[in-house]
């Protein structure tokens, strides 16, 4: 089993990493910058303003990257029947989803939170929360990627169904995005640790809906 | 080839809202293959997804031992890889499958990416991945789409060996497939 585990996950960053075929890092990185790009040109050269937005919109520029790569991550396995081969190998869907999730988020959360130096700097961020940021990031990521699939998992194969996976993330995330962001304006541990356990719960969720999902389109 | 049987109770199948067969039992045992034969949409692909345990049937019991090995129109093959490496994510999975590719006549085209195959091609990729799976039950839907008459012969060779040796095989096509010792299943018989 770990061995077909293991397989599994060596074809998924292939597909999903920097250069891979479904384009899971470079486009919501490019995204997540020119936001943070765009942010300080809407809204004027006022250094403290900015700063004190900053991680705010760090944080929303983050999640609206994560849904960019969502109509890649289940849909195009699911009409090749790779789903239908593993499941007559005896790998659960629960499983493959657990390995997609693994493999999405280390495609987009640790580039994300590199990106998230350079953006700090567009910004204006100082280092204090800077420090929060990434570490809101590297708390809530894990969710945002459980979520990512989960939603990925349900639209794949309806119609329109990466605008209806968008529009579903966004309320699923809020959670994240409050104590994520909320983290910056309280200066605490709270906000971090309810970010984490947010995650948590997403993650432990998530293969479980994701799996269900996939049987039930099979139909 | 591992102990295998398969059998299937009073199935029953409905797409939506229409029933496409019911009452349906078969029983087979090591060796036995099954030719179930139908106009187009009379519901073979669903009877083979049914007894491959990936779709529910609407009433009846599937009962099988051994893993199954499904060939259908999805070639379950990464289009952007070079054929080699594609199959080569299937070995690392089901174990070493040395001269499946070339028993297929796929050697030359290892190299190619398999969306430039065509779809015979793709048809004897998704062929060679079946033999590496070494499953005792095959579940072959429409095998021979697509297929040239060598190929064509090619399959019925290996089903009759795969029978031969003990397997299973059930193949669901509208066309004609010889294998010796072979049962005819006509859907029709069991359309509501």
């Amino acid at each position: 089993m770990m061995g077909k585990l293991a397989a599994l996950l060596r074809r998924d960053l292939g597909l999903l990493l920097l250069g891979g075929r479904r384009g899971g890092t470079v486009l919501p990185l490019l995204f997540f910058l020119s936001v943070a790009m765009l942010f300080p040109f809407a809204i004027g050269p006022d250094a403290a303003l900015l700063a004190r937005t900053g991680g705010g919109v760090i944080w929303v520029a983050a999640l609206l990257a994560a849904i960019l790569p969502l109509d890649r991550l289940i849909e195009p396995d699911m009409e090749l029947g790779f789903f239908d081969q593993w499941a007559l190998r005896g790998v659960a869907e629960e499983w493959t989803v657990a390995v997609r999730m693994v493999a999405h988020w280390l495609s987009f959360g640790p580039p994300l939170m590199l990106a998230t130096l350079p953006a700090a700097a567009l910004l204006g961020l100082d280092g204090t929360a800077l420090r929060l940021v990434e570490l809101g990031l590297l708390a809530g990521t894990p969710g945002l990627a459980a979520l990512g699939v989960t939603v990925a998992a349900l639209t794949a194969g309806l119609r329109g169904g990466a605008a209806l996976a968008g529009l579903l993330v966004i309320p699923l995330a809020v959670p994240l995005l409050i104590f994520g962001a909320g983290s910056l304006a309280t200066g605490g541990e709270g906000g971090l640790a309810l970010t984490g356990a947010v995650s948590l719960v997403l993650l432990a969720i998530a293969p479980c809906a994701a799996g269900a999902a996939i049987r039930a389109e099979r139909g | 080839m591992q102990a295998c049987h398969l059998a299937a109770d009073d199935l029953a199948c409905r797409r939506g809202d229409r029933l496409l067969f019911r009452g349906l039992s078969l029983r087979l045992s090591p060796g036995q293959a099954l030719h179930v034969a139908g106009a187009n949409g009379i519901g073979k692909s669903s009877l083979i997804r049914i007894l491959a345990g990936l779709a529910r049937p609407y009433s009846g019991t599937v009962d099988r031992s051994g893993a199954a090995g499904l060939v259908d129109d999805r070639p379950a093959l990464d289009p952007h890889l070079p054929l080699g490496r594609a199959l080569g994510f299937w070995q690392r999975i089901d174990g070493p499958a040395d001269n499946a590719a070339a028993r297929l006549g796929l050697n030359h085209l290892l190299d190619v990416p398999v969306r430039y195959l065509s779809t015979g091609q793709k048809k004897r990729a998704a062929l060679a991945r079946l033999i590496g799976q070494s499953a005792p039950v095959w579940l072959l839907d429409e095998p021979l789409n697509g297929l040239d008459s060598d190929a064509a012969r090619l399959t019925e060779q290996l089903a009759a060996e795969h029978c031969a040796g003990g397997g299973i095989c059930v193949i669901a096509s509208h066309q004609a497939f010889t294998l010796p010792g072979m049962d005819r299943l006509a859907l029709s018989a069991f359309a509501p």
